[in-house]
C-alpha cells in the first residue's frame, strides 16, 4: 500500500457512521473542558479586568460575546457549504448529518450575533438597527439558515432533502464574503475587523486577549454542541445497525 | 480590576442594562443549545427502551 491511498483512509473512514460516533465520543469530554476554560477565563476577563473602551465605556464589552458568534455564524455556514459539497459528490452519510445538525446552532449563533450587535448599536451608534451592509448581510446569513431547516423538515425523503439542502448550503455560501468585506466595499457603520492574520490588532493586549479566549471557547462549545446533536441523529439514523442496538443496549445499562 | 466595588461592576458605566442583557441572551442562548440535544437523547433513550420492553413481553 502506498503512502498517497494510505493517507486518504482517514477520509473514508469519517464516512462511516459507527467511526465517526467512537471517535466522536473520544473527542467530547476534550472540547467541554476547553470550551468551559476558555469562556470562563475570556468572559471574567473581558467583563472585569479589560479597562474600558476611551470612546464607548463599558458597553464595548459585549464585544467578548458579539464578534465570537458573528464569527461562529459564518464559520458554521461554510462548513455546512463544505459537508454539502462532501455529501453530493462523496454520498457520505455523516456530511449530510452534520448539514441538518448544524444549521440550528448556526441559525441561533447569528440570531444572538444579531441581537448583541443591536444591543451594542444602540448605545454607541444610537439606534438599535441600521440598514447598514453589515448587518443587513447578516440578515440575510439568519434566513438562509431558517430556509434550509425549512428546507429540511419540508422533504420527507431523506436522499432529496439531503440534496436540496447541499445545494441551497453550497449556493448561499456567496454570502459569506459579502459579509466579510461588506465593511470594506461600501461605507458602513460597522468597524472592521478586530483581528487579522496579517497585522497586530489595534487595541492593546488586555483588550484583545479576552477575545481570543472566548473566540476560541466559542469554537470549543460549537464543536461540543455539534457533536451532541450529530451523535443522537447517526443513533437515530443508523438504529437498525447492530452497532447502534449494542451502544443503546450499553446505554440503558448504565443508566439502570 | 477595572472597577472599585461591585455595584460599579454592575452598573458597567451607564451602560449596565446594555451589556447584562447582552450576556443574559448570549447564556440563554448557549444553554438552548446543550439543553436541546441533552434532553431528545434521554427521550430517545427513553423510547428504546420501551421499544426493547414491549418487544420482550410478546
Amino acid at each position: 500500500m502506498n503512502s498517497s491511498v494510505l493517507s486518504w483512509t482517514w477520509f473514508h473512514k469519517l464516512g462511516s457512521p459507527k467511526w465517526f460516533y467512537g471517535l466522536s465520543g473520544r473527542l467530547l469530554p476534550w472540547f467541554s473542558v476547553a470550551a468551559v476554560l476558555l469562556l470562563g477565563i475570556g468572559v471574567v476577563w473581558g467583563l472585569a479586568f479589560a479597562p474600558p473602551d476611551y470612546q464607548q465605556g463599558n458597553s464595548f464589552r459585549i464585544i467578548y460575546i458579539h464578534v465570537p458568534t458573528a464569527m461562529l455564524a459564518q464559520s458554521c455556514y461554510v462548513l455546512m457549504a463544505v459537508a454539502g459539497v462532501v455529501g453530493l459528490v462523496w454520498k457520505m452519510k455523516v456530511a449530510d448529518v452534520a448539514l441538518q445538525c448544524a444549521a440550528p446552532i448556526g441559525a441561533s449563533l447569528t440570531a444572538v450575533a444579531l441581537v448583541t450587535g443591536a444591543i451594542w448599536g444602540k448605545p454607541t451608534w444610537g439606534s438599535w438597527w441600521v440598514w447598514d451592509a453589515r448587518l443587513t448581510s447578516m440578515l440575510i446569513l439568519l434566513f438562509l439558515y431558517l430556509g434550509l431547516i425549512a428546507l429540511g423538515q419540508a422533504i420527507s425523503n431523506r436522499e432529496s432533502a439531503a440534496k436540496a439542502c447541499a445545494v441551497l448550503a453550497i449556493v448561499g455560501v456567496i454570502n459569506i464574503p459579502i459579509i466579510k468585506y461588506s465593511v470594506e466595499w461600501w461605507s458602513t457603520l460597522h468597524q472592521g475587523a478586530t483581528f487579522s492574520f496579517t497585522e497586530r490588532p489595534k487595541m492593546p493586549a488586555e483588550m484583545w486577549l479576552p477575545l481570543l479566549f472566548t473566540v476560541l471557547g466559542f469554537y470549543c462549545f460549537f464543536a461540543v454542541v455539534l457533536l451532541l446533536r450529530m451523535r443522537l441523529e447517526v443513533l437515530k439514523r443508523e438504529a437498525r445497525s447492530s452497532w447502534v442496538k449494542a451502544e443503546i443496549a450499553a446505554q440503558l445499562e448504565g443508566r439502570s | 480590576m477595572s472597577f472599585t466595588s461591585f455595584g460599579d461592576f454592575l452598573a458597567m458605566g451607564r451602560h449596565g442594562l446594555y451589556v447584562w442583557s447582552a450576556y443574559g441572551i448570549c447564556l440563554l442562548v448557549v444553554i438552548w443549545n446543550l439543553a436541546v440535544p441533552m434532553l431528545a437523547r434521554r427521550r430517545h433513550l427513553q423510547e428504546e427502551a420501551r421499544r426493547l420492553r414491549r418487544e420482550q413481553s410478546q
